[in-house]
């Protein structure tokens, strides 16, 4: 009766996280109602800087009220669904874009193609990149939505490169070329590769070495990449943020390659401005049978005008943009040294990061045995027995289990040390119950294997773990 | 090795290259009653221009709706974060209380069972998405809005089979003319999932009668498929017969086999005027269609900051109430206004009650009985008299020579300066008419009911009044 695309699971809403998802729901934390819920730390949001933007609405009511120059535009707005979008809008975004690339590159407002949300993006660069069965190449850890975004009505496949922490999750010319062969092998025609930069959910920014074995392997290949700057904007610690046109360029890549046809940035104000709910996607690329192509296809996804209208005034006030980028980043900065500073003291390392809402988080060594059912098993307590919803690696499809995406932007200060402290109090139960010595006989091997991997401070746990320098 | 998809480099998103040169021929010299007196006026866009101070007179006195607050204080930061496919409860309540009152409370809708898309251009794709594999089809009675060529086809790859409909009943759908598409379907080896109907009809403006809502319901119980009733213009129905939605003939039979097959779409881009908020629903009985399009729906949600103004502006019934009063009584005056300007034009038009245009007989004007003639009279429609109207052809109607007119985007002045531009055109056509034929000879051929002049095969339908054209073929007619 419906279809197969209506009928099956292949959305892909992993089980184990829309179980974290319902019991968070049941059972909501909250300071005072109920202070022994679970803390949400499953949810990449950036809740830090609202003020900023409710203080620019309260000065620029016009925006809201639908008036220009206190002239109404009610009428114009509600006509406007050109699927070029607003001129206005489109100029401030890629304005915006250049500023959050520091002007090391420059947009084209006749390149940027509007549209619901950096989901509704994804899903058409799919259908013009590829066709149903043909596969597109992501590294791994990578975002679950990809599984449902990038696959379910457009019917590509996603072939995962496989990334360790070996080089901290770091794409390498080699794993590249392994998916392609396995990706071959399988029948499967790669049509490119899509990143996530920064990293979604690592938290760290493509480096340069990484970048130009994308390029390489694109011109070698003649395929597309694909990159999804959603989190540009809240790079808040060096490295800085190198975008993929900007490495591109200074590859000097030859034009004869057309590499840069084959060049796709995908954009949003989701994570950057924490406007989740405006749905403002969108797609930059310098094809023009892509933008024309995508420009059509937004018709199924456009992005309200009352919208397009309220943020091109809020993006034309450059003072509010730049102090907006600057503070928010500081805030980012801030919150992720206190989760991973309240981590530390729980024995807990990270991956270093410079990006994102979230850490990347190295539970390995309190697994029972180096395995998913293992880290099932963990996640499940977490749930359960610390009250913290976050997401299992195995979820984002990592190779190795153990490794978890907290969370830290979205709930404010006083809960993110409520969570931090119940994980401190966790390790601490942990480790009491594998007994003293076990813990200081860990401590002088960690301290020994520092200097095999700087970020990853083991500690103990039931059985014998593997070292560090897998 | 191709580097795109076929979706991105054919041309199935029907954008038709003849028409693409009229738009843009409009584009190049758009009307403006001060600058541009002698530009091309815009009668093919289906907007709703008509009812906007009544719009922007809630808006001013409820600003908060649009400034992101309730009851004074500020929702901003739970708008911002608010991102749930399943929509804002408030504004799925408002507006599904919004689409019983436009059916006259005669149904009841349930609010879980909507879901909110990005505009029905959305939700008539994720239905398509949800309910038909690449390759099946859908049937649609002709003439149908051209946009569904792109809309249920392009990415879904599901084919449409048209159900042809005529002038000689007033383009209803019939039991044969369904059988018919059906087999035509099975001819081509296509799996037929269902029939989506337009009600009321874009581009006919008429409502589907309660036999034809009856004959659709039988035949998709008969054939075992779905019916999408596309119901974007129920809201603009100004005149009898009134609105029949299709849920309301299902009354009574809730939790059969056939209620859950049924699937409405709904949009406030036409009764309220909104298309650049995008605001579309999908409404079914079946839960799986339901939670399928809901996820479906990410890739396409509104705006919370629409759905909180939505929630807001539809929650309030005397807004409501006094709203689709006042536009259905001025739609109906423009309504009056085009088709009279047409018949002193000589003009006639599909008797209609609703929507945003009119359907326009000018038939009798085309040289010959083809669509090669109806190109021909349409360039001269744009390029001459200097209207943007909507050829049959585009719409897939069997006829040549209908066309669709718009006459709720313009103003009233501009609407006058149209039907007299036509009028002068028709006029100097006919004085130029080489077999002298006079207007006024066959109306009193019509009235003298001399049966060698009307077309044995035709019904006679009241509404078309035949007039003369320069090289009219008279057999050809006959042949329809």
């Amino acid at each position: 009766m419906l279809s197969r695309k209506a009928s099956c699971d292949s959305h892909e809403q992993d089980s184990s996280y829309f179980l974290g998802w319902q019991e968070y729901e049941k059972n909501p934390y909250h300071e005072v109602q109920n202070p022994n819920g679970i803390i949400q730390m499953g949810l990449a949001e950036n809740q830090l800087s609202f003020d900023l933007l409710e203080s620019w609405l309260a000065s620029n009511t016009d925006a809201l009220g639908l008036k220009r120059n206190g002239r109404s535009v009610f009428r114009e707005l509600a006509l406007f669904q050109d699927y070029h979008g607003f001129p206005a809008f489109k100029n401030e975004l890629v304005e915006f874009m250049a500023k959050l690339r520091g002007y090391k590159v420059a947009f084209d407002p006749n390149k940027l193609v509007l549209m619901a949300g950096s989901t509704s993006a994804n899903e058409i660069l799919m259908f013009c990149l590829a066709e149903p069965g043909e596969a597109f190449l992501l590294p791994t850890p990578y975002y679950p939505g990809f599984d449902r975004d990038l696959k379910w009505r457009t019917g590509v496949e996603i072939v995962p490169i496989h990334c360790s922490s070996s080089n901290d999750f770091r794409i390498t010319a080699c794993a590249l070329e392994e998916a392609y062969q396995r990706a071959q092998k399988l029948n499967l025609k790669v049509k490119g590769v899509l990143v996530t930069n920064p990293s979604n959910p690592l938290g760290s920014t493509l480096n340069r070495d990484e970048l130009n074995h994308l390029i390489d392997f694109a011109i070698k290949k003649e395929v597309h990449i694909i990159s999804d700057e959603i989190y540009s904007g809240t790079v808040f610690d060096s490295p800085s943020f190198i975008s993929i046109t900007e490495a591109v360029m200074e590859k000097h890549v030859d034009h004869e390659s057309d590499l840069l046809g084959r060049i796709h940035i995908v954009y949003s104000l989701s994570k950057d401005l924490g406007l989740p709910g405006f749905r403002v996607g969108m797609i930059y690329s310098n094809n023009e049978t892509v933008v024309a192509a995508a420009t059509k296809m937004s018709s199924f996804g456009l992005v309200s005008s009352q919208t397009q209208f309220l943020l091109s005034n809020m993006l034309s006030d450059k003072k509010f943009t730049s102090k907006y980028i600057k503070e928010n980043q500081r805030r980012l900065k801030k919150r992720k040294d206190m989760l991973v500073s309240g981590l530390r003291s729980a024995g807990i390392g990270c991956a270093k990061s410079n990006a994102g809402l979230f850490c990347w988080v190295d539970m390995r060594y309190l697994l029972r045995s180096d395995t998913f059912e293992a880290e099932k098993e963990l996640w499940k307590r977490i749930l359960f027995e610390v009250g913290l919803n976050i997401s299992p690696g195995s979820s984002c499809h990592c190779s190795e289990p153990g490794w978890f995406r907290v969370c830290f932007a979205n709930m404010s200060q006083e809960i993110l040390k409520v969570a931090i402290r119940r994980i401190e109090a966790f390790a601490e139960s942990l480790s009491s119950a594998s007994g003293r010595e076990n813990l200081s006989h860990q401590r002088s091997a960690r301290n020994s294997r520092r200097s095999l991997s700087k970020w990853v401070f083991p500690i103990s746990s039931y059985n014998d773990h593997e070292p560090a320098d897998r | 090795m191709k580097p795109l998809s076929r979706k991105a480099t054919c041309n199935t998103h029907g954008q038709d290259s003849s028409y693409f040169l009229g738009w843009q021929k409009y584009e190049n010299n758009p009307f403006d009653e001060v600058r541009n007196p002698n530009g091309i006026i815009q009668m093919g866009l289906a907007e709703n221009q008509l009812s906007f101070d009544i719009l922007e007179s809630w808006l001013d006195m409820n600003p908060d709706a649009a400034g992101f607050k309730r009851d004074g204080n500020s929702i901003f930061r739970e708008l911002a974060l608010f991102q749930d496919y399943h929509g804002l409860p408030a504004c799925k309540k408002a507006l599904v209380e919004f689409m019983a009152e436009i059916r006259g409370n005669k149904v009841t809708f349930d609010p879980s069972r909507l879901v909110l898309t990005a505009g029905s251009t959305s939700a008539n794709e994720t239905l398509m998405f949800c309910l038909a594999e690449a390759g099946e089809a859908f049937l649609l009675p002709t003439p149908y809005y051209p946009g569904f060529d792109r809309d249920l086809k392009w990415r879904t790859g599901v084919e449409i089979v048209p159900i042809h409909c005529t002038s000689s009943n007033g383009f209803r759908i019939t039991a044969s003319a369904l059988e018919e598409a059906y087999q035509g379907a099975r001819k081509r080896n296509l799996r037929v999932k269902g029939v989506l109907v337009t009600n009321p009809s874009n581009p006919l403006g008429t409502t589907l009668s309660l036999s034809e809502l009856n004959l659709l319901l039988d035949f998709i119980t008969a054939k075992d498929i779905h019916l999408i009733s596309d119901e974007i213009y129920s809201g603009t129905v100004f005149s009898s017969p009134g609105f029949v939605s299709v849920m309301e003939v299902l009354n009574g039979y809730e939790n059969t086999e056939v209620w859950n097959r049924v699937h409405i779409v709904y949009s406030l881009s036409k009764d309220l005027g909104l298309p650049g908020f995008r605001i579309g629903a999908i409404y079914s009985n079946d839960e799986m269609v339901v939670a399928a399009a809901t996820k479906m729906s990410s890739f396409g949600l509104v705006s919370s900051q629409t759905q909180y103004l939505l929630s807001a502006l539809l929650s309030d019934k005397n807004f409501t109430k006094k709203y689709l009063f006042e536009n259905q009584e001025r739609l109906k005056q423009r309504h009056k206004m085009l088709v009279m300007g047409l018949q002193k034009a000589r003009i006639s038009c599909l008797k209609s009650n609703a929507g945003l245009f009119c359907w326009v007989d000018m038939r009798p004007l085309l040289h010959s009985n083809t669509f090669e003639s109806e190109m021909e009279l349409w360039k001269k429609i744009v390029y001459d008299v200097r209207l943007n109207i909507s050829p049959g052809s585009s719409c897939h109607c069997t006829e040549p020579g209908w066309f669709r007119v718009c006459f709720a985007n313009m103003s009233e002045a501009t609407l006058n300066l149209a039907m007299q531009r036509l009028k002068k055109f028709v006029v100097d056509s006919t004085t130029n008419n080489s077999n002298n034929r006079s207007l006024d000879h066959y109306y009193s051929a019509k009235n003298s009911k001399k049966k060698s002049l009307i077309p044995k095969w035709s019904l006679i339908p009241k509404w078309v009044f035949r007039l003369s054209s320069r090289d009219r073929d008279r057999e050809s007619s006959d042949e329809r």
